[in-house]
Order: structure tokens, then sequence, then C-alpha cells
């Protein structure tokens, strides 16, 4: 059982629940919102005010806790993604198989296709439409709708907040048609 | 600005983000091929780990708020309502996330995650993103919401 934790994915089943954990915890801890889109207007507030409104406030008492949260992902994710990397390549149904190899991408290995994400690619104009544009509007989009996957997706949803739903209703949809219809433009070839 | 408020517990926020970061990279949530896989509805994991998560964290949350519960830190525990107002920014914002979502098959917390997993080009991901957001503060005066 330890064995299949440490070396294999984990299955929905376990991953599912312990997000949810984190969330419950986080509240538990003090009562901090499980979200991460903040950070990234706490980055702005701590670096980069300017004269701008939204970037006046306190950001050390309402984000101070936050950046901490995110500087601990980043250390998971060396720890999940490096010293415990899984070591077969991801088993997204064969369906997913068929329909990401219409782009090219038949190498399932790794987080991500190598073929997309690396520094040459960046300096392609479809790579860098791809990673700074897709970027940039991950920054905006998430400020503009007040949060993300986690904030709306988890805590907003699990406290049953209407504008959550919406949020979380739009950017799936959105998602969707950016996945079958614009990533094929963008995708290297 | 400045404050003398001294935050507690940021071992602990920091001990959850470690187990965070853990979670998204063993649970494959930061698979650029999970999330591609669930857009184009080709598998059902991310609905399922979703599914999964809301069903511990909605009696959780709804736990933790019941009169009388306190934090860790001390403060009374309640989740704040988010503002409806017209609903504009929950559909605008929302769709524009998601095209990038879509797009960088990533969002922030996977972001985060995969810069520690050492897929350095995400560094620029995440700078971006946070231009995106400064230019939200820029424009937020004239934009409906």
């Amino acid at each position: 059982m330890i064995e299949q934790l440490v070396h294999q994915p984990w299955p929905w089943y376990v991953t599912g629940p312990l997000v949810g954990l984190v969330a419950v915890g986080l509240l538990a801890i003090g009562n901090r919102e499980f979200g991460v889109s903040s950070n990234l207007r706490h980055l702005c507030a701590a670096f980069a005010p300017g004269r701008i409104a939204y970037f006046q406030y306190d950001w050390r008492r309402s984000g101070l806790w936050s950046l901490v949260f995110i500087g601990g992902v980043v250390a998971g994710g060396f720890v999940g993604g490096v010293l415990l990397a899984n070591a077969q390549p991801v088993a997204i149904t064969p369906a997913a198989q068929a329909s990401l190899a219409t782009l090219g991408i038949r190498d399932f290995s790794g987080l991500v296709p190598g073929e997309l994400f690396n520094w040459h690619v960046l300096l392609t104009l479809r790579g860098f439409v791809m990673i700074v544009g897709g970027g940039f509007l991950i920054g905006f989009g998430t400020a503009y709708g007040g949060g993300c996957t986690s904030g709306h997706g988890i805590t907003g949803l699990a406290d049953l907040q209407l504008p959550s739903l919406i949020a979380v209703i739009s950017f799936f949809a959105a998602g969707a048609a950016a996945s079958v219809f614009l990533l094929p433009l963008l995708v290297p070839r | 600005m400045t404050s003398q408020h001294r935050e507690p517990l940021l071992g602990a926020y920091f001990g959850m983000g470690v187990f965070f970061g853990i979670v998204l990279t063993k649970g494959e949530l930061v698979s650029w091929f999970r999330i591609e896989e669930a857009l184009r509805f080709k598998g059902p994991y991310l609905y399922l780990v979703f599914g999964s998560a809301l069903a511990v964290a909605a009696p959780g949350f709804a736990l933790l708020q019941r009169r009388g519960v306190r934090s860790l830190a001390g403060e009374p525990i309640a989740i704040p309502p988010k503002v409806m107002g017209r609903g504009v920014r929950y559909v605008a914002g929302g769709a524009l996330f998601g095209l990038g979502w879509g797009i960088v098959g990533a969002c922030p917390g996977p972001l985060f995650a995969l810069v520690g997993a050492g897929v350095g080009v995400m560094v620029v991901v995440c700078l971006a993103a946070v231009a995106g957001t400064w230019t939200y503060g820029y424009l937020r005066p004239r934009l409906p919401h």
C-alpha cells in the first residue's frame, strides 16, 4: 500500500478527497479560504502596485499566509514531481490518446508534453502565443472572475455559492472550446 | 503599506502547501494530458477528482461554519459570500480564464507545482499570469462587473 502510494500515481478516490481536505484544513487552521489565483494579486500588490486601487491593501495581512502556502506548493511539486515522480506515462483513456494524437502528441510520458513546453518553443510565434498569451489570460481571467479552479471550483462550490457555479460552468465551457478549437492552431508543428 | 501584524501559524500554511503540491503531482492534476483529456470530454478522471473533493469539502465546511467553532488561530470560522452583482465578472472572467486554462493545460495551483517539478518554462506562464492580473487591476474601473 505504502509502496504503491510512493511509486504509483494516486487514483481519483485518493486525490480528490485529499484536495478537499486541504480546503477544510486551511479553514480549520486560520479561517483561510483555499484559492490559488489570489496570489497573483498579492504579488502585484507586493512588487508593482503602482497607483492602482485594486493593489492598495495590506497584502501582508491578507496574503502572506497564502504566499507561504504557494511556496509550499512549489516545494511539494518538487517532492511529488521529481523525488517521487510517477515513472509510467500517464494512463489517459484510449479516446484521449487518439484525440491528442490529432495534435501530433503521441508521447504521454512526463507531466507535460516535452515538445510543447520548452524554451525553444517559446521563441516561435505559436509557442509564444500559447505560453505567454495563455498565461496572461489565466491571470486576467482569474482576477476578473474572482477565482480559479480552487477558489471557485472547490471553495465556492463546497460553500454552495451561486457566483462560483456560474464561474465554474463558464471556465469549463471556455476551456473545452479552447482545447478543441484554439489548441490545434497553437501547437508547434 | 506596512503593518506590525504578525501572521500566526505560517509553518502550518507552508506544510499544507507542500502537502497540496504532492497531491497535485502524485494525483496527476498537474498533468497537461489529464487536463486536456477532461476538457475534450475523453475521460472522467478530473471530474471524479472534483466530485470527491467536493464530497469532502462541502460537509467539512458546513461542520466548521457551525456557530461557536473557532480556528486553531482562534477566530470564528466563516466563508464570506461572493458578491453576485450583475454577474458579468463570473461569466466573462471565468471564460477568459477558461481560454487560458485550455491553451496552457494548467490552472494556477498546478502552474506553481510544475515550476517546482522542474518544468522551467512554466515560470514564464506564471509571470505572464501576474502581468494579466496587473492589467486587470489597471482596467478594472472600466470593466463591467
